[in-house]
């Protein structure tokens, strides 16, 4: 099938972006979207004109490094990851539109490519069960009830891609805090630093400019992992407690 | 190659290298006591003096991220370095299986040593034992450690750890997260990290490729990088440098690697001097999906499991053009049953990669392009209902779904088997030091514990093991020992390296030929894929070793890498590797025309059992072989480290 394509072309931050308008030819419907990017690259090299840039790495649904907005949705019209999108979800001379994530808090690089680390200083501010390696207790001396690893584990499936902030009309990143702090609350492992790691990562993504929460469901509409809003209840619940746990207020605007 | 760039510094004399007749430094005394006897043995740093060492570490998977956490709780002072965004997204997080331990909490008969006794055998006779004892000693340690770290292993009702078998093991040794076990290791150890990032023990450098080491007076004091965002190319120096970048597998283009996983760290580190271990040790996965069309960028593996229930077959007649549900029973072969009664469908990786390509050779394989074979769960259905097969399998069912648009409960599923791991590697000693003092190799980056075939689970075990458990008890004996010098990022070696590096780049750019990176990395991997990959001969690979300089000295002719270096230039990155990959694709073809028996996942076609099977050659070939850089285009030197086998006596694997 043939395509049009209009992409987000921006050559650095400080320069002004725009759409650029390119032709997908001869494109496979049994290609994943990044391969018609990629065809489309070559053809540019050929022609001697720059290759768009785009995040990949994996190319299996799981690393969480690839993500373009897709017509207006994070990820595109299937809920999975980018990579994992295939072309047979596009129609013959269909015009797809390609953005990058946008959020204050994803400052761009170039073209579709922004820079997610505010996600790695989420994960500093607590997002970790405070051991050093060597000096614990063999591993089934401490009991887990099935059902809350379970649940631990839909929380841990997050791969960090950032959809839920690009999907959010507020640019929140409650989804993805209230998942590291669902996995590691949930557990018995997770206890001491139960309150303290929720205040600081909340407090931390505040600091980031993400926006505060207003129960809109977007974020978990496009997560490719389907991590549940309950999980934000969950933080906000917790964050509560923490306040009289630890007798800190929380200086929070993002709960919801 | 007149039209190659050929480095100044590249080649040094032997004599500057401390290990350089390959002394493996393992201990002696009974295996089961070498490493207690080893550590106590080595030397320490003092708590105090620790924050006055540096130490690099580049790679932040299961091997490098557990290492750096590890190193900076320790109080050493560690620079991480990663090409992805997030030290989160490395590779190990793909690993689908689980992680074996010998924690016999299943009672099933499983121990250290038998464990010990799997991977030896599985690894067909060619890892070195004391290595391998160890690995599955510390295998116990490291399911404590993840679980303290809030791991989400699978459980049982009662709230202890759930087991499975894997991959023909006959014990339930596996431990596993739903599919995504090396996710979750993964983001155990990035939180490992990321918590020493904010003490401020680790600077986490994302987005960056090394790109050189450096050695100053026979000593890996540093590396060279460059900064994939703004293009700076800088030095780093250290007291030691320590290397966790993965395997090779995508000199074959496609394979299960992420895409931007390349060799480049340990290839420049092997030009300047590390010896590479057994280059053509590499493993190929039976189950993955198979090749689409020319666009087809990556391969995605299904997990072997589906061996558990699948039954694997191709039509009886080469070319028969009926639908799967249209062909008879009796015109159906179901080839591994019939040829391996007794392992059937659950034949080791090797046995079944090869079993495949052999009907598609016949031209019986199914799918675009013949390149595939059934894996058929209809009777798996008849027998357990759709429910129970969608209970155990339907993550990957949808996985496959998506990506073939065939639904696997109404029509066989098909597969091919596809490049997965390497067990070659930079060689390197009991400590994990490479033939360059003060650099050493863990994980999938160096050659140790797997042999000539990798177990399944046990990709995971090694490179934490290497990561939490080993390198930072060995590196700190080497620190211990050494007396290192003060070097800055203004040494004359540092300055010459970089000079080196920017100038390959802007060669690179300057080529402005015809071709793509990528149509050359393609062509590579066929000849690569064709000549060294499931099977092999001396006539293939002999015309592969005269096909690759032809393609390389193209490559430097006619390639074409647009932009410029001070710039997010992805064209550059992938030039550079595939660059790399150019070269170890010559000494990986080399290794394999030398070794001529079959060994595990290399199975020279000239040495096989009258049954097809692979047969090794212990007489002449019970050795690793450690190739020595001598200049591009020339001839590497073959050192040989012999392997004993005092406790796991050779046998021929058979699973008739």
């Amino acid at each position: 099938m043939d395509l049009t394509l209009r992409v987000w072309r921006q050559k650095s931050p400080r320069d002004r972006g725009r759409f650029i308008t390119y032709k997908a030819r001869d494109v496979s419907p049994d290609m994943s979207f990044l391969e018609m990017l990629d065809q489309v690259n070559e053809e540019l090299i050929l022609k001697g004109e720059d290759p768009i840039a785009f995040d990949h790495d994996c190319r299996e649904g799981i690393c969480g490094m690839c993500g373009l907005m897709i017509n207006g949705v994070a990820h595109g019209p299937e809920q999975t990851t980018t990579c994992q999108l295939h072309m047979r979800s596009f129609k013959h001379v269909d015009t797809i539109v390609i953005e990058p994530w946008r959020s204050k808090a994803f400052p761009l690089i170039k073209d579709l490519v922004v820079d997610r680390s505010s996600f790695d200083r989420i994960i500093q501010a607590g997002g970790y069960i405070s051991v050093s390696t060597g000096g614990v207790p063999d591993a089934n001396a401490i009991l887990v009830p099935k059902a809350n690893a379970d649940m631990a584990m839909d929380a841990a499936a997050c791969i960090g891609c950032g959809a839920c902030v690009a999907a959010c009309p507020n640019g929140s990143a409650m989804l993805f805090t209230a998942a590291k702090l669902g996995h590691l609350n949930l557990l018995p492992q997770g206890q001491p630093e139960r309150y303290d790691r929720t205040i600081h990562m909340v407090q931390q993504m505040d600091k980031e400019g993400f926006g505060g929460c207003t129960n809109i469901g977007e974020c978990s509409a496009v997560c490719p992992k389907e991590i549940s809003l309950d999980f934000i209840a969950r933080m906000n619940s917790d964050l509560i407690k923490a306040s009289f746990v630890t007798g800190n207020e929380s200086t929070s605007s993002g709960d919801g | 190659m007149a039209t190659e760039t050929r480095p100044k510094t590249d080649i040094r004399p032997i004599t500057e290298y401390a290990n350089a007749n390959l002394e493996s430094r393992v201990p002696s005394g009974p295996i089961e006591q070498r490493w207690d006897k080893h550590r106590f043995d080595m030397k320490l740093v003092n708590p105090a003096n620790k924050r006055k060492y540096t130490i690099i570490v580049v790679g932040t998977g299961l091997a490098g991220g557990s290492a750096a956490a590890t190193l900076a709780e320790l109080g050493y002072n560690v620079l991480a370095f990663c090409y992805q965004d997030s030290p989160r997204r490395a590779h190990s997080i793909a690993a689908q299986g689980g992680i074996n331990a010998a924690k016999n909490y299943q009672n099933d008969g499983d121990s250290i040593f038998r464990l010990f006794y799997d991977t030896v055998k599985g690894g067909d006779f060619r890892s070195r034992e004391s290595n391998v004892y160890r690995l599955a000693q510390v295998s116990v340690n490291i399911i404590d450690q993840c679980v303290a770290q809030g791991v989400p292993f699978a459980r049982e009702y009662g709230g202890l750890l759930a087991n499975r078998s894997f991959g023909g093991a006959q014990v339930s040794r596996t431990f596993y997260a739903r599919g995504q076990t090396g996710q979750q290791l993964l983001l155990g150890a990035y939180q490992a990290l990321e918590r020493q990032i904010a003490a401020g023990k680790v600077k986490m450098f994302p987005r960056t490729e090394m790109l050189d080491l450096i050695v100053i007076n026979g000593r890996a004091r540093g590396i060279v990088t460059r900064n994939m965002v703004t293009g700076k190319v800088e030095s780093h120096v250290a007291d030691a440098v320590v290397l966790g970048t993965g395997g090779y597998g995508n000199v074959f283009y496609l394979s299960t690697n992420a895409k931007g996983c390349n060799a480049t760290a340990i290839w420049r580190a092997y030009r300047r001097g590390a010896f590479f271990g057994n280059p053509c040790f590499t493993q190929i996965h039976p189950t993955c999906i198979p090749v689409s069309g020319d666009h087809q960028s990556k391969l995605t593996l299904m997990s072997e499991s589906l061996r558990n229930d699948g039954r694997i077959w191709v039509p009886r007649t080469p070319g028969d053009p009926r639908p799967p549900s249209d062909i008879p029973e009796n015109e159906r072969d179901y080839y591994l049953e019939e040829r391996y009664p007794s392992f059937g469908n659950l034949v080791p990786r090797d046995v079944a990669s090869r079993a495949a390509k052999q009907v598609c050779d016949q031209g019986r394989g199914v799918g675009p392009g013949g390149l595939g074979v059934y894996l058929d769960f209809s009777d798996a259905i008849k027998r357990l209902g759709e429910k129970v097969i969608r209970e155990r399998y339907g993550n990957l069912f949808d996985m496959y779904e998506r990506i073939t648009a065939e639904n696997p409960y109404k029509v066989p599923m098909r597969i091919y088997p596809a490049i997965h791991y390497t067990m070659g590697g930079l060689w390197v000693d009991y400590n994990l030091m490479s033939t360059i003092p003060g650099l050493f190799v863990i994980g999938e980056a160096n050659f140790s514990d797997h042999g000539a075939n990798r177990l399944g689970a046990s990709a995971l075990m090694q490179g934490l093991a290497d990561g939490y458990f080993i390198l930072p008890y060995t590196i700190g004996d080497y620190l211990a020992q050494t007396r290192l010098d003060k070097v800055g990022t203004d040494h004359p070696v540092c300055r010459e390296v970089e000079a080196e590096v920017t100038e390959r780049i802007k060669r690179l750019l300057s080529i402005d030929g015809k071709r793509t990176v990528d149509s050359f990395h393609k062509e590579l991997g066929k000849i690569m894929w064709d000549n060294c990959g499931m099977s092999r001969n001396a006539e293939g690979l002999t015309q592969a070793l005269q096909r690759i300089p032809e393609i390389r000295a193209e490559f430097w002719e006619n390639v074409r890498v647009l932009g410029e270096n001070e710039d997010f230039n992805q064209s550059l990155e992938k030039a550079g590797r595939v660059a790399d990959f150019m070269e170890l694709a010559e000494l990986m073809c080399i290794d394999a025309l030398h070794r001529s028996e079959s060994c595990g996942g290399h199975f020279r076609e000239e040495s096989q059992t009258p049954e097809g099977e692979a047969l090794r050659d212990d007489e002449k070939f019970s050795y690793v072989a450690a190739w020595q850089f001598s200049g591009v285009g020339n001839k590497p030197i073959l050192n040989k480290e012999p392997l004993e086998f005092e406790y796991v006596h050779p046998s021929q694997r058979s699973y008739k």
